[in-house]
């Protein structure tokens, strides 16, 4: 420890409580755990008021996933205080740490462990500090509800403590978490903290804040990329009755009213009294895979293992395809601007509060210090929609109307046509089996376009490309392995000899596309689960063994093995007629959770419709917080990527987006969903925590996949298996 | 001036005759409850009941409502006294993002006020308009059947109707 560094300990209050855990010099060279290693100070993830109420802060934002309730656990957990006083503060510039996106099924792993951590190291200084006042040996002390408690029963509650915190402490390495036999709220399914409001009208979301003098506004977006405003008479809107202000500047076009209605009223008139000139066209949407096979594309070698084996004695190949899909959050999205003197608050539901912060100073000129960006709720958002943007928005229009509240909100066409899609995709496989039936060559290319345009710089929100000035884009790249974009979950985990994986980067991007639940695991994990399913065919084996074979990781063979006990997996065993089973296996990332999938469907051959029956899941997030969260999201996920597999695809002409409401892009609807989806859970106590909320995105669409080929006799490789596709496929 | 009893109170307003009444009760009395997706009739995020039916708020026009029994999830209970449907979306922790479920809630307690012990499949005819992106769906129908368990015989209680000017 340098001597500067000693002095500023020992200044502040309670230092000297604090400097009896001093770490030693080989400790402080460990990396802190999560995001402690960005934001070490203690004070930044915990803080004890004078009443012992816990305050926890985090980076990452509650986007319908839980997050809010499983670090109240951790805290709770490791403080020893009851759950109902933790209070969880989430992303807000002016508050919390900065930990980039919440995305990635990350909020676990990074927040998650730095507050259980930070949580655990809170409670032992506590300790500390109770034993200096009691004057007895920390480890004779003991915590619970709050308070620290001596043999001779003796106590200090946490809040007489507190001061002992000192607010510049910085966490040290070391562990100091509870032996998960003693756990008593991680690893319950405790209630979401969230849900009550929601059910009963509380105010939960964005959409429903109500400032003081707050206002409504709405865009007019132009009717296509790049189209720019040529003519406008805003006279007769400006005249309507509520009508504040018509914002134009440049292309960019927006009313502000004083209220909702009026706002939405007035919008449709100046929509009308617009006129545009034609943008620029899109590709052929009959062509669109050949487009995408043929644009530019940047080769980029991600794996390529080379043995000297016998070459295969039999190969197969396949192409797979998957279409343009839309996040399709169920609420526009939505934000509020306030401009005060020369400082900008916005209220949004970002996933990344500070990236938004910087692209907002970007567009706005305005220095970050001056713009302070909080999250609020908003509908489930599934990646980068809209929410950025409407934070764009919400500030370019609290600047042309300061000192009131402007709430913005998208029109359901708006979202619809101007959120950035999931791209389509192309993938292609071969591979050679030997006599034995093992695979000894595996060859693999994914074509995609940039997984990730979000912010950063004012190009990335779309209100800047109708500024007088507009603003650019930046050059989209490729989110590098292990996590990878386009090529997230390229590498498969099977055991063969020789491996060749190339991901294909296409910088240039036909349609507006970023980062959608999953990103390319989605479309690499539904390939390669179709692959082995025709590969264990052409082997002649079962499908679950097939992937044993082939799969030497214990917890990858856990979940398959779980998975395929729980659904009574017996390919021999006869099903109804036109129904089919199929089983896929991935490990999200190849470096989150595992999760297994089997699934029973149905085919009618008339319509072509494809039902899921029913589904058994496996999933090994390492240790579980909440149980009952975890099967939420990957039921959930279960039930969305079925959506994705089985209806949803992106329509349009070349001259406009056309999926402009739910009767254009349609979702999977109460009467399709399956009849069951269990999730069973393996706990790994102790061991740490595996991102899950994607989870089972690409596992999913190639279960059902594998079930429709089994049930139909006929495999279909491109996405989505909808009716009409399956129907097209059945007569052919 | 147009006349609407919502949840038991009368609320007289001054407000567009054409104005929908999804944006009278978010706007106008501060109701959170009916959300807007999509203003076309086809997500029921906006969905209320009106004399006992499922509604899309969003397209209903406020001037047709006069006279007539508006219930918002707000009517069915409170965060310390939820009513049972409430309570049995909160006993199967039945939402993901949420922002669907009050929409859902609504055209759930239309189902059980007239037929208190559905089937599967008529829940699912009855939730069809609804649609949920977080796919929270196989929840929804076993808290609406758990609802369904628990109220046995039930309406609301018909409230006092008060009268409110603005």
């Amino acid at each position: 420890m340098t001597e500067i560094s000693r002095r500023k300990l020992f200044a502040t209050a309670g230092a000297l409580v604090v400097a009896f855990s001093l770490p030693g010099e080989a400790e402080t060279n460990q990396k802190l755990p999560g995001s402690l290693s960005s934001e070490p100070r203690l004070s930044g993830w915990i803080r004890v008021d004078a009443k012992g109420d816990i305050t926890v802060f985090t980076g990452k934002a509650e986007l319908g996933q839980g997050i809010r309730t499983a670090l109240t656990q951790l805290a709770a957990e490791q403080l020893d205080v009851a759950p109902a006083r933790v209070t969880v503060v989430t992303a807000d510039t002016g508050q919390t740490a900065n930990e980039g996106y919440t995305a990635g099924s990350h909020s676990m792993q990074d927040s998650g462990t730095a507050i259980v951590n930070a949580s655990a190291e809170v409670r032992s200084l506590l300790v500390e500090a109770a034993a200096a006042r009691l004057g007895l040996p920390a480890a004779s002390l003991s915590t619970q509800d709050g308070r620290v408690t001596a043999p001779d029963g003796r106590s200090l509650g946490y809040g007489e403590l507190a001061a002992a915190l000192s607010p510049d402490r910085s966490a040290t390495p070391g562990n100091r978490l509870k032996d998960p036999k003693a756990h008593k709220v991680m690893g319950q399914s405790l209630q979401r903290v969230d849900i009550p409001a929601k059910v009963t009208g509380g105010a939960a979301y964005v959409q429903d804040m109500r400032l003081p003098g707050m206002v409504h506004a709405r865009i007019i977006r132009p009717p296509s990329y790049g189209a720019t405003l040529l003519e406008l008479d805003s006279a007769k809107v400006e005249a309507m009755p509520g009508v504040l202000k018509v914002v134009r500047e440049g292309s960019y076009l927006a009313v502000i009213a004083e209220k909702e209605w009026q706002a939405v009223v007035a919008m449709r008139s100046l929509a009308g009294a617009a006129k545009w000139n034609a943008g620029r066209a899109l590709p052929d949407p009959a062509t669109i895979f050949d487009t995408i096979r043929a644009l530019p594309s940047r080769a980029i070698v991600i794996r390529d293992d080379q043995a000297n084996v016998a070459a295969g004695t039999r190969s197969v190949s396949a192409r797979y395809l998957r279409p343009y899909g839309m996040h399709g959050s169920i609420g526009p999205s939505c934000a509020i601007g306030l401009m005060q003197g020369d400082s900008l608050t916005v209220w949004t539901h970002t996933q990344g509060v500070y990236p938004d912060r910087q692209a907002i100073a970007a567009l706005l000129k305005m220095p970050q210090a001056k713009i302070r960006c909080i999250h609020v709720e908003g509908s489930g958002c599934y990646g980068h929609n809209g929410a950025d943007d409407a934070a764009g928005d919400a500030a370019l229009l609290a600047r042309a109307m300061p000192e009131r509240p402007v709430r913005v909100q998208w029109m359901r066409e708006q979202e619809n046509t101007w959120e950035p899609y999931t791209p389509a995709m192309v993938t292609e496989a071969s591979a050679a089996l030997d006599a034995s039936g093992r695979i000894v060559d595996w060859q693999y290319g994914v074509w995609s376009n940039a997984h990730s345009t979000r912010p950063g710089g004012a190009g990335e929100l779309i209100a800047g490309w109708s500024l007088p000035e507009p603003t650019i884009p930046s050059a989209p790249v490729p989110i590098p392995q292990p996590e990878g974009g386009g090529d997230r979950n390229a590498i498969p985990l099977y055991n063969v000899p020789n491996m060749k994986v190339v991901s294909h980067f296409i910088p240039e991007m036909p349609l507006r596309v970023s980062a959608m639940r999953g990103l390319g695991a989605y479309m690499n994990v539904f390939s390669i689960e179709s692959f082995m399913h025709e590969l264990a065919e052409a082997a002649g084996a079962d499908q679950v063994a097939f992937r044993l074979k082939h799969l030497s990781d214990p917890r990858a063979r856990d979940v398959i093995n779980l998975a395929a006990e729980r659904f009574g997996w017996n390919a021999a065993a006869p099903l109804a007629k036109d129904h089919g089973r199929g089983f896929a296996f991935a490990r999200y990332k190849n470096l989150a959770a595992y999760a297994a999938v089997a699934v029973e469907v149905s085919v009618d051959r008339e319509s072509g419709l494809v039902r899921v029956i029913r589904a058994d899941i496996a999933v090994d997030s390492g240790e579980v917080v909440n149980p009952d969260g975890i099967r939420n999201q990957i039921q959930g996920g279960f039930v969305q990527s079925s959506s994705w597999t089985l209806v949803e695809e992106l329509r349009w002409s070349t001259a406009a987006i056309t999926s402009r409401d739910w009767g254009g892009y349609p979702i999977l609807r109460f009467q399709n969903v399956p009849q069951s989806v269990t999730v069973h859970l393996i706990d790994r106590p102790g061991l740490p925590f595996l991102g899950t909320g994607e989870a089972a995105q690409g596992p999913t669409a190639a279960a059902i996949a594998n079930a429709v080929a089994d049930a139909a006799k006929l495999r279909v490789r491109q996405l989505p298996l909808s009716p009409t596709r399956m129907k097209a496929a059945l007569s052919a | 001036m147009i006349s609407l009893n919502v949840n038991g109170t009368i609320h007289h307003l001054d407000v567009d005759p054409n104005i929908p009444l999804l944006y009278v009760l978010r706007d106008e009395l501060g109701l959170n409850g009916a959300k807007f997706g999509c203003g076309l009739g086809q997500c029921g995020a906006c969905t209320v009941m009106l004399d006992g039916q499922a509604i899309f708020s969003c397209l209903t026009p406020a001037i047709v409502l006069e006279g007539r029994q508006i219930r918002t999830v707000e009517g069915l209970g409170t965060v310390e006294q939820p009513g049972v449907l409430q309570q049995a979306f909160i006993d199967e922790q039945a939402a993901q993002c949420g922002y669907c479920i009050a929409g859902m809630i609504m055209r759930a307690q239309a189902l059980l006020e007239r037929n208190p012990s559905p089937t599967d499949a008529e829940i699912r005819t009855q939730m069809q308009p609804n649609l949920c992106r977080c796919g929270t769906h196989m929840r929804i129908i076993v808290a609406i059947k758990r609802a369904s368990q628990a109220m046995g015989h039930a309406a609301l209680p018909a409230a006092a109707v008060k009268e409110v000017v603005r």
